[in-house]
Parts: C-alpha cells; structure tokens; sequence
C-alpha cells in the first residue's frame, strides 16, 4: 500500500513517527501550516515556523525516503490577533517555493470579520500563484462553517476543483460534493472521523474528488490512520485499485495542479551523507 | 582557485531564456530577485552538473542571479534571501559567497548555517568562502562533520588550515566513539594521522583566519 497523506503536521511529531509511517507505505505528505497549540505573538515567529517547512521539514523526512511538501498560509485562529496579522505579507513570499503546492490552511475558525478579510486575501495569492486551496472548516458550528466556507469560494473566482475543503463529515460532505470542491476527510482519533464511518462515506458517495488524511499534530493523533483506513477499505470489500485511488492517485491529482509536486524517488539515507544528521541525533 | 569550480558551473548551465531574462531584470530592478530566485529550480531544473562536481543546475542558476546584481544592493539581498529562502535557496547563497562582493559581512550566515543540523547546509558553509570564519569555529564546523558523516572533502582547503588543536578535538571524539564500540569515519582517521605524523605540527595562533 502506498500513501500520500495530504494533510498531517509533522512538525508536532517525532523522527520516530517518520520511521513508522515510512514502515507503513507513507511516501509523500502535505503538511500545511496551522497554529501549533501555543499562540504565537509576532510575524517573526510565522517566518521561522514557514522556515521549518520548507526547510527542516523535508530534510527530516527524506532521510526516511518521505517526500515533504508544504501548504503556506496564516491560519484562521491567529488571523484574529492583531499582533499576528503582518504575517499575512510573509505569505506570498513563500508561496514562491518549490516545495509549496497549496495555499493553506485557510478558512474559518470562529467566523470573525477578521477571518473573512483574511481568507479572501489568501484565495486572491491561491488564483495569483496558480496554487490550489487547503480550506480548513470549523470545528464548531461546522454546519454553518461549510455553508459560508462554500460561498466565500465561489465569490471568489478560484475553480472549485482546485479547492479542498477539510475536517468534513456525515452532515457536511454533501454540500461539498455538489459544490465540485475536493472534500477532505481527517481520520482522527474521538473526534472528526474514524475509518469505519469513512468507508462508509466512501460507499456512499465514491472515490471521486476525495481526500483522506491523518492530520495527525499535537492533538491526540494517529498518523497512521490513513493506512488503517486503507485496510478498513480491503476489509469492506474494496479493492486494491480503489485503495490506491483514495490514498495515493487522489492527492497527487489534487496537489499536482500546482505543477510543483516532486515524486521522484529519494536517494536511500544509509547511501549519501545527507542522511546521517537525524539518524544519530543532536549536536 | 576557490571559484572555478564555480565559473565552470556557471559556465556550463544549458538556459532557455528564462535565466539571460530574469539575470537583465535583477540588475535593473534589485527586489524583483525575490521571487525570482525561489523559481530558478523550475526553470533550470535541478540535476547535477557533470562539469562541476557538487553543483547542481538550480544552484548554479541562482548563483548568475546573485551575480547579476548590482553591487550596491548585493548584502542586503544576500543576507534576505538567506533569511526567508528554502533549504535548496540557503545552500545556493552559501555557495555563491566567494564569488560575490560582500568582504567578510556575511560570516554571520556561516554561523547561522553550522549552527543547523541539516548537513548540506553545513557542507555548504565550509566551502572557500569559510577562510572568512575564525578559527575556533572553523575547528567546530569541521568536528561537527565528523560527528555528523559528512565527508571531509566539502571542507574547503582542510590540508592547509587543519592544527594540532583540530586533531586533539578528533582525537578526543574517536576516544569517545571507542569507548561506545563505534568508530570514526575513513575520512577523519586519515586525517588525524596525518596530523599527529608531522613532524611539527603547526601551532593554531599561527594560521591567519580571517582578512
Ligand atoms: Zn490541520
């Protein structure tokens, strides 16, 4: 089984968790910038966190043959801090990179005037850079979240097939689906979503425009869940072709509208010096 | 000469227009390297140059860019760019320092990237441009290589800078590896035994390091 996680914070996790999801078919992932739990309180921090993603990041996990790319954006939650805000200018300059293939996460945390203004901004750079949209909705009050989420997007003129929109359910996937947006399942422990519901919903609506992931962060997450949901899809009579269709040719679809997915193979760690540093720790 | 592996790079780089085209918009028009600068990879791709041993197409245009600066503006972007660019645009900076007209103001990059634990980083850091460095850190950087698994060859004129000081640090780490039941790379054994051979090893305040 090969898997593309299109959406997990692999900042949050360890170099152990990369030896694992390695282990377990994961090649390539999305990680798209959040807020990590701790609330930020300067655009300085923004550039040192958007640094690591396209920095850190992808030199962790290719010592792990793990092709990282980055999603750039401020998040909803930190776009209501004042202090935050001028991060917002930081964005562009990273969505220049090689490594981002989407603007994201955007969207709506508590639907404030604040995240409106923000989140358009954010489409606008998405339309400008030629980039696709990682739209995150809100955990609380989703159902209302999606419905605005869905016309603040067609308000804008960015095509809906290079939109995804995340943390989707039982109750908001259907509005999603006939929007013509990609629709983003997190497979997360309690709460968003659990393999089973999503075969469910897979039976249901199909493996069209369908993006499922770990979002595995600081929470209390599992990023092997994409892998358990492939073999939940085999248990429920799925077949391998429809495995890989959901966790490897779906995302490199949606993500390869950037025209900056890289796939390549990576050079095996133990055959290059590159691969020495994370392998033996701190110095 | 620290830089023709460099010029044959530069030199040997294939462009379709797009590199001539962005060098004659960064001399007229400084800022407009920002993003530039990040698209070089794909543009020019990034595949090893055959001519020039460590140098990659992406790298060696990035380089023509930084070149075609005006030279007022070169610090000011260089220290930028550095600053806000990716791993792969943070290596093309340390690799282009020897060749640009910067003096010894941009040793604090050196330090920013020894300072990492991302090992191209370091290995570019250590390239002609470190006889700006001091010695105490240049010692440090080249350790860390060894504690790292770096190759010894990426550090720029090792033979001539290396002192007895570096070679009791080496020695003090293989002391510390054999206690563990491991052992120190090929490259750094070979290279305390030719210090601990000569002769008279060269005391380290007698090296100049720096300009
Ligand atoms: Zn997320």
């Amino acid at each position: 089984m090969r898997i593309f996680d299109p959406h997990i914070h692999m900042t949050s996790r360890t170099t152990d968790d990369y030896g694992r999801m390695a282990a377990e078919g994961v090649r390539a992932v999305v990680e798209p910038a959040f807020w990590l739990g701790q609330p930020r309180t300067n655009a300085g921090s923004f550039a040192d966190y958007f640094a690591s993603l396209v920095g850190w990041e992808p030199f962790r996990a290719a010592q792990f043959g793990i092709r990282h790319h980055a999603a750039i954006a401020l998040n909803p939650k930190e776009a209501n801090d004042p202090r935050c805000r001028e991060a917002l200018e930081l964005v562009p300059r990273y969505l220049a990179k090689d490594s981002v293939v989407a603007v994201g996460e955007i969207g709506y945390d508590a639907m404030t005037p604040e995240e409106d203004d923000v989140f358009a901004a954010q489409l606008a750079m998405a339309i400008e850079y030629e980039l696709p949209a990682l739209v995150h909705t809100p955990h609380r009050d989703k159902i209302r979240g999606v419905a605005r989420t869905l016309e603040v997007v067609t308000n804008s003129t960015i095509e809906p097939g290079r939109v995804v929109v995340d943390h989707l359910n039982e109750v908001t996937v259907g509005a999603v689906h006939d929007s013509g947006c990609w629709m983003g399942f997190s497979v997360y422990p309690d709460t968003k979503m659990s393999p089973e519901r999503m075969v469910e919903i897979l039976r249901v609506h199909g493996l069209e425009r369908v993006l499922v992931n770990s979002a595995a962060d600081w929470g209390r997450s599992d990023p092997l869940l994409t892998r358990r949901t492939g073999e939940a899809m085999l248990a429920a009579g799925f077949s391998d072709d429809d495995v890989d269709r959901v966790l490897w040719h779906n995302p490199v679809e949606f993500f390869g509208q950037s025209g900056r997915l890289d796939l390549t193979e990576l050079p095996a760690a133990s055959s290059t010096f590159e691969g020495n540093s994370i392998l033996r720790g701190g110095s | 000469m620290a830089s023709d592996e460099c010029r044959i790079a530069l030199d040997g780089l294939s462009d379709d227009g797009w590199l001539a085209d962005a060098e004659r918009r960064v001399a007229r028009d400084p800022a407009s390297i920002v993003r530039l600068f990040a698209g070089v990879g794909r543009h020019c791709g990034r595949a090893p140059l055959p001519q020039a041993e460590g140098w990659t197409a992406d790298e060696a245009g990035r380089v023509r860019l930084l070149l075609a600066l005006p030279a007022a503006a070169v610090p000011r972007q260089v220290e930028d760019l550095y600053r806000y660019g990716d791993a792969d645009e943070k290596r093309a900076v340390l690799k282009a320092l020897c060749l640009l007209p910067v003096d010894s103001g941009a040793v604090p990059l050196l330090h920013d990237a020894i300072r990492t634990n991302d090992t191209r980083l370091l290995a570019a850091a250590l390239g002609p441009y470190a006889r700006h460095l001091d010695q105490v850190s240049w010692r440090q950087a080249v350790l860390k290589c060894v504690f790292m698994g770096v190759p010894l060859s990426v550090v720029h004129g090792l033979a001539e800078r290396a002192d007895a000081e570096l070679a009791a640090m080496i020695a003090d780490l293989r002391a510390e590896r054999d206690a563990a039941g491991r052992h120190l790379p090929e490259d750094a054994l070979a290279l305390l035994k030719q210090l601990t051979r000569r002769p008279e090893v060269r005391c380290a305040s007698s090296i100049r390091t720096s300009t």
